[in-house]
């Protein structure tokens, strides 16, 4: 650390932790010897089941209610979800002159984080001019989820490991709800990314002899797990931009898509684009049009804190389902194990799989371990919720937050000193920001909102059911089931970003462009009326409200 | 007057206009709290990807300090601005043509020369990063050095920002990590060689076979499956 810099935001001389969650500490430290010698042994099928259904979110009935319209009319999903999906188009279709086309382009892609980034470059290779593609985004270029994974990316690429292997694993740990064919493509494909990310110069984390350092993530069968420090996601998502940069592919950003625009076969035109800086819209015709917006994190379902960007709003989802997409396994929601809960500044921000696999164990208030420290994701989060309210050993933080501790202390101990700093540089910069060395000290974690399992419905191309409409990334759904494994998110991107952005340069050279219109959304407003639903709410959403309330109750428009 | 809250407050000014706000909050949530929206300047909230420099001065002291919105608590008589964006030039280049042996770097980036060794860029990252050791280091063509040292490097462009050679740092440590990964990092060699095994249909049949079998066979291969210690 520098000195004359304020870049540590307490003063280092004070306690981090309050006295209460010292005492706490106490014990962990006294247990820690023995716990680096015995494992906690694994869950057996019913063990998990039991965990999942007695403290899964996803399990909790009034959580979810069935959704009134649409493709997946009767579906369960998580009230906020259902409340975007069934709000009114934000955009009133007679305010509006689709008859002046601001961009004619061959690809449209909506959104500008890896998935949609990834699709521009692969449609370029199919053989689209660059100048012929647009990405609209809502944020800058990159400000996704994608850049914010820490962990790592799967693929089977060790002699021990198969793809075969690897599907076992997505296939198993989705509980057997994906598609086949996609968790295939998924397994299939990720050698291969792999290698394409090394031609566009990644810096993945390899032995001396050029072999990739790999570790195990909850759930994985073999040690597949790539990565780049804690910070794979920004690699990945910085020089996969820098190559889309250097392609000259033009972004739009602060610019979202806020509806599709269809033909009256219901096939997908192009979209409108919303200038959020300058209140204008943009009319976009497309021959072919990629969802890639990402996730739902920014929604706070069932009020759990998000590691997810500002703008995970759902908007692709709203979009795609006003014309007529279909939806998968949306009753499945993604809770990171370990979200941090202490500090208060950080609370819901990652703290990723990365410790666990480097052999930092969950731990009770009285320093007992009490899960084994790599159960898939939906188990590990639902045995941490246990500990804090089903059995009472959490530690409560001076705002009322419950959690449990990571002993990343262990890591240091197991694998020698400077490895925590080495490899996992975010999390010891993001704690030592706020006076916590995690060399020292265990970490507060509770499970945050992470990941949307399910999505948009795409078949192994990356194509919807609806014409002209393709989708990658976390956006589609079908690939993961009802639990992503870690590591598999930016694969998803990668592997489905690449599928869509090829499939729709070929839709693209095949066909014209078709009339712009907003009929479906005009006939989507209809069904909302008839299902007796009221006009108050509008989506999507583009950002979320974090206002104050003491603002909000005095909020006029007078403009 | 609304009732002021019961809980802590510091004083902070939003662009020189004051507002009081709960101690402890990021200077992000405390222009949320004090009634700001953002669209600009917020991305993550993670710490990840640069979209929330800000420059901030607190009260009786002249310095002026960088840091990141979302990873930086409000202080009592802070000033501050956002810098969203910095509009440091970025050079083009094809990785595959580039001449390596002759120093990439300089050659795309010649401003590089005019680095006076103040070292205002490492003073000002809000990563903690060495950047001025890495500006050196490009200068004498030192690849490896500059993608190792501007590794954690989250593009915020503050550096870039404050540098009076006006050196586009984050741009020039890009460069550097791709060329390095591209052409200087030992190659795996079991990574190629699966590639070419899945390309010869290796996989084929037992794959096949997999996205065939009904979920309970399915789940008797996934629960006896044989897991690497």
């Amino acid at each position: 650390m520098k000195t004359g810099k304020s870049k540590s935001n307490e003063n280092t001389e004070e306690d981090p932790y309050p006295e209460s969650m010292r005492e706490s500490i106490k014990k962990v430290e006294k247990t820690r010897e023995e716990r680096l010698e015995e494992e906690v042994d694994m869950m057996n099928p019913e063990e998990r089941d039991e965990v999942l259904n007695n403290f899964h979110p996803d399990y909790k009935e009034e959580g979810m209610r069935p959704l009134k319209v649409g493709p997946n009319k009767g579906d369960e999903m998580p009230l906020e979800l259902a409340d975007t999906l069934e709000a009114y188009p934000a955009v009133e279709p007679s305010k509006v002159d689709l008859t002046k086309v601001d961009y004619e382009v061959d690809v449209l892609v909506i959104g500008g984080g890896g998935a949609g980034t990834v699709a521009s470059l692969w449609a370029i290779k199919e053989g689209i001019n660059p100048s012929d593609i647009l990405i609209s985004t809502k944020l800058r270029h990159g400000d996704a989820n994608s850049m914010m994974a820490q962990g790592g990316i799967q693929a089977a690429d060790k002699e021990n490991d198969s793809p075969t292997a690897h599907f076992l694993d997505v296939i198993g740990g989705g509980h057997f709800a994906n598609k086949p064919e996609l968790a295939r493509a998924l397994a299939e494909d990720a050698p291969e990314i792999l290698n394409w990310h090394e031609d566009l110069g990644v810096m993945y984390d390899k032995n001396e002899d050029g072999s990739m350092q790999t570790l195990h993530g909850g759930g994985t069968s073999r040690k597949r797990l790539h990565s780049a420090k804690d910070y794979t996601g920004m690699e990945l998502m910085r020089t996969i931009r820098d190559k889309a940069r250097n392609l000259e592919v033009p972004v739009v950003e602060f610019s979202p898509a806020i509806e599709l625009l269809t033909d009256s076969d219901g096939t997908v035109t192009g979209a409108l684009l919303y200038n959020m800086e300058t209140d204008q819209y943009y009319v976009v015709r497309a021959k072919s049009v990629v969802m890639a917006t990402g996730g739902f994190g920014r929604l706070h379902i069932q009020d759990f804190p998000t590691t997810n960007h500002y703008g995970a709003t759902a908007d692709g989802l709203v979009m795609a389902y006003r014309a007529g997409a279909n939806l998968l396994d949306m009753d499945s929601v993604q809770y990171h194990p370990t979200g941090a809960a202490f500090p208060e500044q950080i609370v819901g921000l990652l703290v990723t799989e990365k410790v666990r696999g480097s052999g930092a164990i969950p731990v009770n208030r009285e320093g007992e371990a009490f899960v084994y420290n790599l159960e898939p994701r939906d188990v590990e989060a639902g045995a941490l919720i246990r500990e804090c309210y089903g059995r009472n050993n959490g530690i409560e933080t001076p705002t009322g937050m419950k959690g449990v501790w990571l002993d990343t202390p262990m890591i240091d101990m197991l694998h020698g000193e400077g490895t925590f700093e080495d490899n996992l540089a975010y999390i010891h910069r993001l704690y030592t920001r706020f006076g916590i060395d995690p060399t020292e000290d265990p970490l507060l974690v509770f499970p945050t909102l992470h990941y949307q399992n399910g999505g948009i419905e795409i078949n192994k191309e990356g194509k919807t059911a609806v014409e002209g409409l393709f989708a990658g990334g976390e956006v589609e759904g079908g690939v993961h089931g009802k639990n992503r494994l870690m590591g598999n998110s930016l694969l998803d991107y990668n592997v489905f970003g690449k599928r869509a952005g090829i499939a729709a340069a070929k839709r693209a050279k095949e066909s014209g462009w078709g009339e712009l219109t907003l009929e479906h959304a005009v006939k989507y407003a209809d069904q909302l009326d008839k299902a007796g639903i009221d006009e108050e709410k509008t989506s999507p959403m583009l950002v979320p409200e974090y206002r104050g309330e003491e603002t909000l109750s005095r909020s006029i428009d007078v403009l | 007057m609304p009732d002021k809250p019961e809980t802590e407050t510091v004083e902070i000014f939003i662009m020189g206009k004051k507002y009081e706000v709960p101690k402890g909050l990021t200077i992000m949530k405390a222009m949320e709290y004090s009634g700001y929206q953002y669209i600009r300047g917020v991305g993550c909230r993670g710490g990840f990807c640069g979209a929330c420099s800000t420059i901030y001065r607190l009260e009786g002291d002249y310095k002026l300090h960088t840091d990141l919105a979302c990873q930086t608590t409000v202080q009592d008589g802070m000033y501050l601005t956002q810098l969203p964006f910095t509009p440091a030039g970025r050079e083009q280049y094809d990785l595959e043509e580039l001449d390596i042996s002759n120093n990439p770097l300089l050659d795309l980036y010649p401003e590089l020369a005019r680095c006076v060794s103040c070292n205002t860029c490492t003073k000002t990252c809000p990563q903690d990063l060495e950047v001025m050791d890495f500006v050196n280091e490009a200068i004498k063509g030192n690849i490896e050095k500059v993608a190792e040292l501007s590794f954690d490097c989250i593009q915020c462009g503050l550096c870039a920002a404050r540098c009076p050679a006006e050196i586009p740092h984050h741009h020039v440590g890009q460069l550097a990590r791709r060329i390095y990964g591209r052409y200087q990092a030992p190659e795996s060699e079991h990574l190629e060689e699966r590639v070419e095994e899945i390309n010869n249909g290796v996989f084929d049949d037992e794959l096949e076979e997999l996205v065939n079998l009904p979920e309970e066979e399915l789940r008797i291969r996934y629960e006896n499956r044989e897991i690497e210690e």
